[in-house]
């Protein structure tokens, strides 16, 4: 076997192995983004029909946005965040943004995050339950304005 | 194909439909990916024939395709039974057994042509045994796959798995020597020309019956705690499990003689304590635990023996591996570990290339130091490559423990993932240098039944729980009364809860 022809053998099966390694995370990347692209990844919640979900993007309106996030009822009842950007991340750990002292609540419950406009709400593996009205919320779920979100013991609302 | 198969919203629905990811199965890449590994496996052989044999001959693909046969039907049996599971396993730890059975079958070669006999076939001596390991494995992984249909039902069976983890981990240690006794670790089960080792299937065991212990006792031993110099300590009554599994590994440390079937158990369920609880002072008490335990024994080693002088012989070959002393002494020298470096050293950044080096010259090159041999022929470039394929399984380990929804899941799939790097990380630690050598086998690449059953089961479990992880909360099979789903707070319910 000539010597050139080892070399190249040796070599690209080296190469062969590194495409292989960027291959594969290649792959866990679009894995990772794959969700971003879609419009429809959002469930609607419990007992709101298809029709309002395709009316949506008008709901998410300026004017009507959510300006605030309200403790309706529980041991916070009362307490007031203004929205910004930024998600807010909901149970009795001492990092959340609303820490909650609620026995029915997990270190982290839940969470609430903006995406165009409108918030979504999302439970964090809590073992309790987030509920949205009467629902369960089982994967990130929009969240109307006025409609309670129930976290053990204590209810929150968006107000505009 | 099944692949494509997005659930498209029907305006009736009015469920959740789906989670943000995950609504692709991604099987497709996963089919491609197994073909590329394959021609890589097919690549590594023809390599090895161009320089053992001086021509690449008309059949060097057939090795790879029967392997690639095999995957190929675990690959089916993961389409059928776990569609949403994560598309990266698979193809990368097939690359790895690919490439361990094909680097197996090099040596066989090179021994053959040594020895002058004729090349061996494709099922005879050490890589025909591996293929037939590797069958076996992928069958084993298929049944769990079609049996274990939801990951959560083994939680029913934690305490069995628990004692069954513990029975398969003591067997070793109590009978005697003839029977247990590799190379001065006593780690297996012997019976005529036929050994396992049972270790490698307790630690499936264990991860199960650790995870759900701590996901019943989570809050208090996150929660119960004082503080003191800016960590959280536990309560001292909470750390009666830990110190006993402290204890037992340290008894396998002495009776088994092994450092790194040791370190394992101990690092697995300090790891699987710390993600149950999130708190880093479980690391931290672990590791001085863990090497106080660890440098006292080498103390008893050097002052009385007895059973600790196995390990203290250990420890000097790894402190000093090239002095004379160690090197040349009769039974127990370090021949090995400077044989295993110095091939490594030969390899440089290149290596000779798969089939130009000269493995067979390490000691249980099959085996133990099998990625020392391997480094010696594929260089820095080629081990990193490996290690990064490593890397990423374990990564996707982890990835399917934070996706998934149930903390039993979590915790397993933490656990399960922790090992094989811990593993990984026991060995080739040991054979750079880095800790005292102890025979853990490489994961998927050395040649070994045991070794291979129980980590293809591992993968089958991480590809469940991904499944479980990546599947859209409500799929349509599920609405039409297809695989009910377990109640989601089955595994939360019995925490109890302490008020700090």
């Amino acid at each position: 076997m000539p010597e050139f022809v080892l070399t190249v053998a040796r070599f690209g099966f080296l190469i062969l192995l590194w495409i292989f390694v960027f291959t594969v995370v290649g792959v866990i990347r679009r894995d990772l983004f794959a969700g971003g692209r879609t419009k429809s990844i959002v469930a609607s919640p419990r007992g709101v029909g298809g029709a309002v979900l395709q009316g949506r993007p008008a709901k998410a309106k300026r004017g009507k946005a959510a300006r605030q996030l309200v403790v309706t009822a529980g041991n916070l009842a009362g307490t007031r965040i203004t929205l910004g950007e930024a998600m807010i991340t909901i149970g009795r750990a001492e990092d959340s943004t609303l820490v909650i002292t609620d026995d029915f609540a997990s270190a982290r419950h839940a969470r609430l995050v903006p995406r165009e406009g409108q918030w979504f709400v999302e439970d964090l593996g809590s073992t309790n339950g987030t509920y949205l009205d009467r629902g369960k919320v089982s994967g990130p779920t929009p969240v109307p304005l006025g409609v309670p979100i129930r976290i053990g013991r204590t209810s929150l609302e968006l107000r505009p | 194909m099944t692949a494509s198969a997005v659930p498209a919203p029907t305006p009736t629905s009015t469920g959740e439909m789906s989670r943000i990811r995950g609504l692709k199965t991604r099987r497709n890449a996963e089919l491609g990916l197994l073909v590329f590994a394959m021609l890589l496996v097919a690549a590594f052989g023809a390599t090895v024939e161009a320089n053992q044999f001086d021509e690449i001959r008309p059949g060097f693909w057939l090795p790879a395709a029967l392997i690639g046969t095999l995957f190929l039907g675990l690959h089916m049996v993961v389409r059928f039974t776990a569609p949403y599971a994560d598309p990266v396993l698979l193809p990368a730890v097939a690359l790895i057994n690919g490439i361990g059975v094909a680097f197996l079958r090099r040596l066989d070669i090179a021994r053959a042509i040594a020895q002058e006999t004729p090349e061996p076939g494709l099922f005879a001596d050490t890589s025909g045994r591996q293929l037939a390991w590797t069958l076996l494995s992928l069958v084993l992984a298929s049944v769990l796959l079609l049996v274990l249909r939801d990951h959560k039902i083994i939680s029913r069976y934690a305490y069995t798995l628990g004692l069954v983890g513990i029975v398969l981990m003591m067997i070793p240690a109590v009978l005697p020597e003839d029977y247990s006794e590799v190379n001065g670790a006593k780690i297996w089960i012997k019976f005529g020309a036929f050994s396992i080792q049972p270790g490698e299937f307790a630690k499936l065991a264990l991860v199960s019956f650790f995870a759900y212990y701590l996901v019943r006792k989570r809050e208090v031993l996150s929660l119960a705690s004082h503080r003191f110099l800016g960590i959280d300590f536990p309560r001292g009554r909470d750390l009666g499990p830990v110190l006993t599994v402290w204890l037992f590994s340290l008894l396998v440390l002495v009776f088994e003689k092994d450092l790194g079937t040791a370190l394992l158990y101990f690092g697995l369920f300090v790891v699987t304590l710390y993600v149950a609880t999130e708190r880093s002072s479980w690391l931290i008490i672990g590791l001085l635990l863990f090497f106080g335990g660890v440098y006292v024994a080498y103390l008893l080693g050097a002052a009385i023996g007895g059973p600790f002088a196995n390990f203290y012989d250990r420890a000097e070959l790894w402190l000093d591996p090239f002095s004379q002393e160690n090197y040349t002494r009769e039974s127990g020298n370090s021949y090995q570990l400077v044989q295993g470096l110095l091939g490594l050293g030969t390899g440089g950044l290149f290596g000779t290339g798969p089939g130009a080096g000269s493995p067979g010259k390490v000691p249980e090159v099959r085996t133990d130091f099998i990625f020392a041999g391997l480094g010696e022929e594929i260089g820095l470039f080629g081990l990193s490559a490996i290690l990064i394929i490593y890397l990423l399984i374990v990564e996707r380990g982890l990835h399917a423990a934070l996706a998934v929804r149930d903390s039993f899941g979590k915790l397993v799939a933490g656990g399960l993932a922790f090992t094989l790097g811990l593993q990984l990380f026991v060995i080739l630690g040991g054979i750079t240098g880095l800790i005292p050598l102890t025979g853990q086998t490489t994961p998927f690449l050395s040649a070994g039944g045991s070794s291979l059953m129980a980590n293809w089961l591992l993968i089958a479990m991480l590809l469940r729980i991904s499944d479980a992880a990546r599947r859209p909360a409500n799929t349509p099979a599920e609405r039409a009364g297809g695989p009910k789903k377990a109640p989601t707070q089955l595994h939360g319910a019995m925490t109890e809860v302490i008020k700090p």
